[in-house]
């Protein structure tokens, strides 16, 4: 079974279609939704029903801060684009959409693997993993012996010995990984709909659950397109440029 | 029986692991090898280490230079690793009797560097060179076993965590390894380098020692010179092996293609100060070197695959007969270009004077003089504008009655990453006989370049629509 990974998705449909078209072509019979699918783009209707669809099929959906934000009164601590994007995502959102975000789960484990947004040790506080020592926490805080999330938009992953010892490695695109049984594993597949590593192509994960391989690739989409409609739905135009430049 | 496999026989019994002799009754092909890691040890985690990365990086290494990786089963059950059973010697045998001959160490030497540098351009460094590690096939090529310690470029190093005692074996280890560094392939060269001058001296540079701070002799401590040992000892054989026992890797061969290379062709070796010493430094650049071993930083970008792009081997063929300086300007040009993106690239700069299939040819051409140095001449006329420092360009003259062939046979076995080969217009003739630099392209194992000069191109077509005007 191959099992296709997105994280920070952030109402990005022009980055998920090109995502799960990739995805589908190397053929990845499921789908797992790191959270995050909603905010600072401008298709949050639509990647939420993308996504409902994917989930109604098998496919897993954990909610993310943004997730949270979208279906909460405003509030909270958050960067004023990132505010105004929740803002305006709320208008955008249906009944169906609301329901589907406040039914989705903070984590979710299933034969040995965790799916969750921010970390393992307190997934509703959104603290990041930035160093092995984070990834450590996170790892010593689940029985899981693989963990998979996002919150942080750059892809990564971190291997940790029985007594502890956790290193930080820096996966290339297209490179199958083996992440063996004999130690934990934290991967960060990369944001979807918003990478901030300096390459602006689209990230998902593919893991083959019988092996245990997982492969890191980079999906380059027309972010200047995205970009265009982020301007043209009245949110913050930085929001764009960033997506065109990966930062 | 494990897993469809019969245990036939025990091979081999190490620390780490045991290997057996195993065959797939009902499947077809000969016997494998079967490897089985230790596990009653659990004090020390290293074979568990060692086997989970060979598990990892031999399924990814192809070629003649590894064991053919067959199957792999993890710890859920019982580990093993099944690969292809390699009926030969392993380098080791040779220990017993030293002495080599330098002609014979250096034979040895050119095709471990070769298996090297195959496994290096896959972007695997093996970090455990020693005699044990290096068999060969009955066609000659030598094969690196046991990638327990190696890293590859693109995969995690689970021996990065490792924080306490060096990764490596003690006699061969590189002083980089001492201090942890696990990304430079030319660690590997260090430890080819401890075992040619082992083979050629039957004495070991840096003895075999056990503690730490034996180990971190190495830093400061030069090994005896070979010459001191033997003054038959051939200048140009101490000259490679005392470069690639180098503190500094930056002081070592660029790539093990390079160091093959150098083995290959002893005559073409530049001898430095290292060439005839015959005397271990002195206390007093001794201790200097001892200070300055305490403030070396790794350079975390460094891989396999960076060192490789920055010191490609170029073959450069150039057709002396064809008098066209528009076209030896633009070969030159295109060389000029590699040199300078790529600061370690070394030339080989060849060209083929053509015998007849019978061998009768005269060495003296119709005015007397030598064809074989006229064609070195040519060569060092060619290279001079690029004014290349010596070690870092080679002159071949081939003699061969196929010059495609010679070409392609020289680049294959000097490992290269390029070839640079002229093209001329395509003359009548051409068409009929099929061009040189095509027939490079065809059949080359690594990149070819058909440099063209446009001028004469031009000039041509100018000429043809004459004579097509004319008739």
């Amino acid at each position: 079974m191959l099992t296709a990974l997105y994280a920070d998705i952030h109402a990005n449909q022009e980055a998920l279609a090109a995502c799960l078209a990739r995805a589908d072509a190397l053929g990845a019979g499921r789908h797992v939704f790191l959270g995050d699918h909603v905010g600072y783009g401008p298709d949050p209707a639509e990647v939420l029903d993308t996504i409902a669809a994917r989930v109604e099929r098998g496919g897993i959906a954990v909610a993310g801060n943004h997730d949270r934000a979208a279906i909460e009164v405003p509030g909270g601590r958050m960067t004023d684009s990132a505010r105004l994007a929740i803002e305006w995502t709320q208008r955008q959102l249906e009944k169906r959409h609301r329901d589907f975000l406040d039914g989705m789960p903070l984590t979710v484990q299933e034969a040995g693997r965790l799916y969750v947004h921010a970390n393992a040790w307190a997934p509703e506080k959104w603290e990041y993993i930035t160093s092995a020592y984070d990834a450590a926490r996170s790892m010593r805080a689940t029985p899981c012996r693989w963990t998979f999330c996002g919150h942080v938009h750059t892809p990564g992953l971190y291997h940790m010995t029985e007594d502890g010892r956790t290193t930080a490695f820096a996966p290339a695109p297209g490179v199958r990984i083996p992440l063996s049984r004999r130690r934990r594993w934290l991967a960060i597949p990369g944001s979807v709909g918003q990478p901030r590593d300096g390459n602006p192509a689209a990230c998902v994960a593919l893991l083959e659950e019988n092996t245990l391989h997982l492969t890191f690739l980079r999906v380059p989409y027309d972010t200047e397109a995205a970009a265009r409609r982020i301007r043209a739905s009245g949110l913050p135009a930085e929001l764009g440029a960033r997506l065109v430049s990966g930062t | 029986m494990v897993d469809g496999y019969r245990l036939d026989e025990r091979i081999h019994r190490g620390s780490m692991a045991t290997i057996w002799r195993v065959t797939r009754p009902g499947a077809d092909g000969g016997p494998l090898a079967m490897k089985i890691p230790l596990l009653d040890e659990y004090e020390t985690p290293a074979p568990i280490i060692g086997f989970e990365v060979e598990s990892m990086i031999l399924p990814t290494l192809s070629g003649p230079h590894v064991p053919r990786f067959v199957a792999a089963a993890d710890f859920s059950s019982q580990p093993y690793l099944v690969m292809e059973f390699l009926d030969c010697p392993s380098l080791r045998a040779r220990l017993e009797r030293l002495p080599i001959e330098p002609a014979e160490v250096a034979a040895i030497g050119a095709r471990v560097a070769t298996a090297l540098h195959d496994v290096h351009r896959q972007g695997v460094i093996h970090h455990d060179v020693k005699p044990s590690n290096v068999m060969f096939r009955p066609s000659g090529e030598a094969v690196l076993i046991d990638f327990g310690l190696a890293r590859h470029d693109r995969l995690p190093d689970l021996h990065a965590e490792e924080l306490r005692v060096p990764v490596g074996t003690g006699p061969y280890i590189s002083p980089e390894q001492i201090r942890r560094t696990r990304n430079d392939p030319r660690s590997d060269l260090f430890g080819l380098g401890v075992v040619l001058y082992h083979l050629s001296t039957g004495k070991r540079p840096f003895g075999n020692p056990t503690t730490l701070h034996g180990l971190r002799r190495r830093f400061y401590r030069d090994p005896v010179p070979p010459r001191s040992l033997d003054p038959a000892y051939p200048p140009w054989l101490q000259e490679i092996v005392l470069r690639c026992l180098e503190v500094d890797p930056a002081g070592r061969y660029e790539t093990a293609a390079q160091l093959a290379f150098e083995l290959q062709h002893p005559d073409g070796v530049r001898r430095t100060a290292r060439a005839e010493r015959t005397s271990r430094d002195s206390l007093w650049t001794v201790g200097r070197r001892y200070l300055r071993s305490l403030g070396v930083e790794p350079d975390l970008r460094q891989s396999a695959a960076r060192q490789l792009s920055r010191a490609p081997i170029v073959v450069v063929a150039i057709d002396l007969a064809q008098d066209s300086e528009a076209l030896n300007d633009a070969l030159r040009h295109a060389a000029r270009r590699i040199l300078e993106a790529a600061t370690g690239a070394r030339l080989a700069c060849v060209t083929v004077l053509k015998t007849s299939i019978f061998g009768m040819d005269d060495p003296v051409d119709e005015e007397g003089r030598n064809r074989h140095v006229q064609g070195l001449i040519g060569l060092e006329h060619w290279a001079r504008p690029l004014r290349l420092p010596q070690g870092r360009v080679t002159y071949h003259v081939l003699e061969a009655p196929d010059p495609g062939s010679a070409i392609l046979d020289f680049a294959n076995a000097s490992n290269s990453d390029q070839i640079l080969i002229g093209s001329r217009g395509s003359s009548t003739l051409r068409r009929y006989l099929g061009s040189v630099s095509s027939q490079v392209v065809a059949s080359s194992e690594c990149t070819v370049t058909v440099v063209k000069a446009r001028t004469e191109i031009a000039a041509d077509r100018t000429t043809a629509k004459k004579d097509a005007s004319g008739s």
